[in-house]
């Protein structure tokens, strides 16, 4: 492993090493990467950027974070397409190479306990230092809803510096001066009808310097950013012609699957692959550090084989049963396990004479990420080369576990980053690809594409941990929220992800707190304490990560007193609030929804709030009973993203988002039984939202927030505490504990 | 064995009791039915045998009593079908898995159904799984689609 490597993994999402990565990063922040793309070019290919390559066809923008359903292949593609006046219809996109060029800056400010609402100059500091450790570690990572606020300037200045040089060389072809030509949807144009294709002039522009300092276009001559864009995918999407990682093929390809201990953590101690290995169309039975692989002719031989493999499987080292992981979890809130308490504003334990005192005890289970399309990946292994075709949000990392597993150099590794059917987080693990290439390496120069079943993604998810809360709050005689004292205890899922890297980050885990510490409310006595819990499972990221938990243990308690107040939970929440984009998203959804509207009688609406990821985001949702069980009305969500980029995607996520945290709030948990595998082991066990359940859904995005912001995520943690507050609204059931449906019916 | 899709006959050598979905994925390349569940639940292998919809991941190849046609084979890039018109007017797709599904689902019950209600589309519908909670696009392009159907 290089010092390279070492460097980028000890980093990875924790805020301790940003203090160190400020000071030995400075002279290398200052100095541009290489362009990736200048080794691979083909013949009449010529790049300029790491953004941008050009060949007689026209022009391929790369777009480095992987698209898995955010529609960020798109609007990433318009940032350069605007500022270099292509045809964005014409434009071809890819995910390019995996490349410290493409180092994301904003996704380990993430990590750091700096509110977004914090504008004061350490703040701003800490955040600007996100930006050297992520380019001097060359952080190539999709993740954090960071992918547009990284790109918005880099990639419209490589835009505006690729449509200068164009500029360039087309004056000095045609002798005159360069400020009488402009540029026009992928040509220079200039008088007496002077019109040169981009392509026409790539091969000259090539040769120019790129100019580093470069004016880009004010908003008001934006043609596409801010415009609604049609993805460039959409169409492939729905033809059947989109390439995900699972449809690639090869010529003299091997199908393969896996079967790995589905006990947590736990390998095999041996097993008999004598069935399997005499099945038809078998090729080979590959032993794996977890269980085996199966080598054969086609998926469906595979997947059957691996069902013949007799395993006697390790014991699992986490505890075997929720119950045995929840006790853990609830014996951890203690002072030795205190990780963190970044906000501790007044005095919360010594509380004005007469207040009422509220207690209330919340979880949240265990979640699969479960994206649609099963884990996979592609690997060729001959000639001393290795090729690699995978869905993958961490591109440099599987190359340096490729370089690992074969003992290969940088350059004979090539991963080709492909469309992937959604990750929600799940794409963060590369224990797939790992897998992938250790077959690879027992397949005699053939290429292999393995492909989990669904059976085995959900035994080996890496899912969202279970989390428990403990709230307590004051209200005070005149009536007024005196404290709100809130106590959250999970495992770390940055130490649980780092710890598959052989490595640890100290200091605390800002996810154990996030969307609960750093909510805007004026509260006079207001704590709000982390405790770590120990690793009771495996467990990532997960779309919104520790917002997912907090956001519900921190609105529906807020709720809760508002409540015990005898107050309008919209309107308190509103006085509550003294950051101006939050309040104005609670005040949309007001608006959206006709807050305080008559329902129907066994009607009530509720509504939810939660910044994460730098976004205010506020969500109303509507319920009725029914006599089949709780029927979900209607739903509304606005969310302020500082800068709407295009707003028919912005609406797609954000009702996505709200979709995605209503589903599993309502349907969806993981449990341990026996021996440390999950007990839900295909959909019909976690249907997460139905078709037929979806509410009726509207969105509003606001920009008066300061900076531009990306909305994969915030969308998905206001969503359970708006539906927990109305069922309460609509039936007096205070929810604490999801799934929702252990409790209520849904119809 | 023989089989046709998509219009075009193909004489295939496979086990009989191999599901419909890995004769076009593995043996004839046919990718765009999905594998999702394997179980029948998730509907992302859905084609069409005449047709009917049915999810090729738990049919066996040998009990294919008729033409199939994939997403492949219900429209093109260069020419959409009008349930494709309508998902791309509406812009539908986030991860796009499931879609094809999806739109072979709509398909299928759009000839049937000319003019459904909303609790048409949510009960016909209501079989196909989206990870990304695409389902009020769905509903909106299922509409337009019934649509642009009837105009067709």
């Amino acid at each position: 492993m290089s010092i390279g490597t070492i460097a980028r993994r000890t980093f990875l999402i924790g805020s301790a090493a940003t203090a160190g990565g400020v000071a030995f990063g400075v002279w290398r922040y200052r100095t541009p990467y290489d362009n990736p793309l200048e080794d691979q070019l083909a013949e009449g290919e010529v790049t300029l950027t790491p953004y941008i390559k050009i060949d007689t066809d026209g022009v391929t923008v790369i777009t480095p974070r992987i698209e898995l359903g955010q529609g960020t292949m798109t609007t990433l593609a318009a940032l350069v397409a605007e500022e270099m006046d292509l045809d964005l219809a014409q434009v071809r996109a890819d995910h390019g190479p995996p490349s410290a060029a493409y180092y994301n800056g904003v996704v380990s400010a993430e990590g750091m306990p700096v509110a977004a609402t914090d504008t004061g100059f350490m703040a701003r500091t800490a955040r600007g230092a996100g930006d050297v450790v992520g380019k001097f570690m060359g952080l190539h990572i999709t993740g954090g809803s960071t992918s547009i606020p990284d790109a918005f300037d880099k990639m419209r200045q490589a835009g505006a510096a690729a449509r200068l040089v164009m500029i360039r060389a087309a004056a000095e072809r045609e002798g005159v001066i360069a400020g009488s030509l402009w540029t026009e949807l992928g040509h220079v144009v200039g008088p007496n009808d002077l019109t040169i294709a981009y392509e026409d002039l790539a091969a000259d522009a090539a040769l120019l310097d790129i100019p580093r300092d470069v004016e880009l276009k004010s908003r008001s001559n934006w043609r596409y950013l801010g415009q609604s864009q049609p993805r460039l995918d959409m169409v492939p999407k729905i033809t059947g012609t989109a390439p995900f990682g699972i449809d690639i093929r090869l010529p003299d390809m091997l199908y393969a699957t896996v079967r790995s201990n589905p006990a947590q953590g736990a390998g095999a101690l041996n097993y008999d692959a004598t069935d399997a290995q005499e099945m038809k169309g078998v090729v080979k039975i590959v032993p794996l550090k977890t269980g085996a692989g199966v080598l054969a002719d086609t998926t469906w031989t595979a997947f059957r084989a691996a069902d013949l493999i007799e395993f006697d499987w390790a014991p699992s080292p986490y505890p075997e049963t929720s119950e045995d992981m929840a006790a853990a979890l609830a014996d951890s809130f203690t002072d030795e396990a205190r990780d963190s308490r970044f906000r501790d504003d007044g005095d919360v334990e010594n509380g004005s004479a007469e207040a009422t005192e509220i207690e209330a005890e919340y979880k949240v289970p265990f979640l699969a990420h479960a994206p649609l399309e099963p884990m996979n990946a592609t690997a060729w292994l001959r000639d001393g080369k290795l090729d690699i075709w995978a869905g993958t949000q961490v591109p440099t990392y599987v190359v340096d576990v490729a370089k690992d597993l074969t003992g290969l150099p940088d350059d004979a590794i090539t991963l080709h980053t492909t469309l992937a059917g959604g990750s929600f987080g799940r794409r963060l693990e590369f224990d797939f690809i790992a897998q992938t290439i250790e077959l690879a390496l027992e397949a005699d120069g053939r290429p292999v594409k393995m492909t989990w079943t669904r059976e085995e993604d959900f035994a080996h998810d890496y899912p969202r941990p279970m989390g428990m809360a403990r709230m307590k709050g004051r209200i005070a005689a005149d009536g007024q929220i005196e404290s709100l004292d809130g106590a959250f205890a999970y495992p770390s899922v940055v130490a649980s992800q780092v710890s598959r890297l052989g490595l640890t980050v100290p200091g605390p885990d800002v996810a154990i707190v996030a969307g609960g510490w750093d909510q805007p409310f004026s509260i006079p006595n207001y704590r709000m304490t982390g405790h770590r819990a120990p690793e009771v499972a495996p467990v990532s990221s997960w779309r919104s990560v520790g917002a997912s938990g907090n956001g519900f243990f921190h609105d529906c308690f807020l709720d809760e007193l508002i409540h015990a107040a005898g107050l309008d939970p919209m309107e308190e929440r509103i006085r509550l609030c003294w950051h101006d984009p939050s309040r104005k998203v609670l005040e949309a959804v007001a608006e959206m929804s006709n807050w305080g509207s008559p329902l129907p009688e066994g009607s009530g609406r509720g509504v939810g709030f939660c910044l994460s990821f730098g976004v205010p985001c506020a969500e109303v949702v509507e319920v009725t009973q029914t006599e089949r069980g709780l029927k979900l009305d209607r739903a509304f969500a606005a969310a302020d993203v500082g800068t709407a980029l295009d707003p028919r995607n912005l609406d797609a996520q954000l009702s996505g988002g709200m979709i995605f945290g209503l589903g599993h709030a309502m349907n969806c948990q993981l449990t341990y039984t026996a021996g440390g595998a999950p007990d839900q082991i295909n959909f019909p066990d976690y249907p997460a939202m139905r078709f037929d359940q979806c509410p009726k859904v509207e969105t509003r995005i606001l920009e008066n927030g300061d900076t531009i912001k990306g909305i994969g995520e915030p969308g998905v943690p206001p969503a359970a505490p708006a539906l927990a507050n109305a069922i309460f609204a609509a039936t007096g059931q205070r929810l604490r504990e999801m799934p929702f449906d252990k409790f209520v019916d849904f119809a | 064995m023989k089989i046709v899709v998509n219009g075009i006959d193909h004489e295939v050598d496979v086990d009989p009791e191999m599901p419909l979905l890995w004769v076009l994925r593995d043996v004839l390349g046919i990718t765009g039915p999905k594998f999702g569940c394997g179980i029948a639940y998730c509907g992302a292998c859905t084609v069409h045998i005449y047709a009917q919809p049915v999810r090729s991941c738990s049919l066996q190849v040998q009990d294919v009593d008729g033409p199939v046609t994939t997403i492949e084979g219900l429209g093109s890039p260069d020419g959409l079908h009008p349930v494709q018109e309508a998902w791309q007017e509406h812009q539908v797709a986030q991860c796009g898995y499931c879609q094809a599904g999806q739109i072979m689902t709509a398909a299928a019950f759009l000839a049937e159904v000319p003019d459904p209600t909303d609790e048409d589309v949510d009960a016909a519908m209501g079989n196909n799984l989206c990870r990304c909670g695409t389902y009020p696009r769905i509903r909106d392009a299922v509409k337009t689609a019934a649509q642009k159907m009837k105009e067709a």
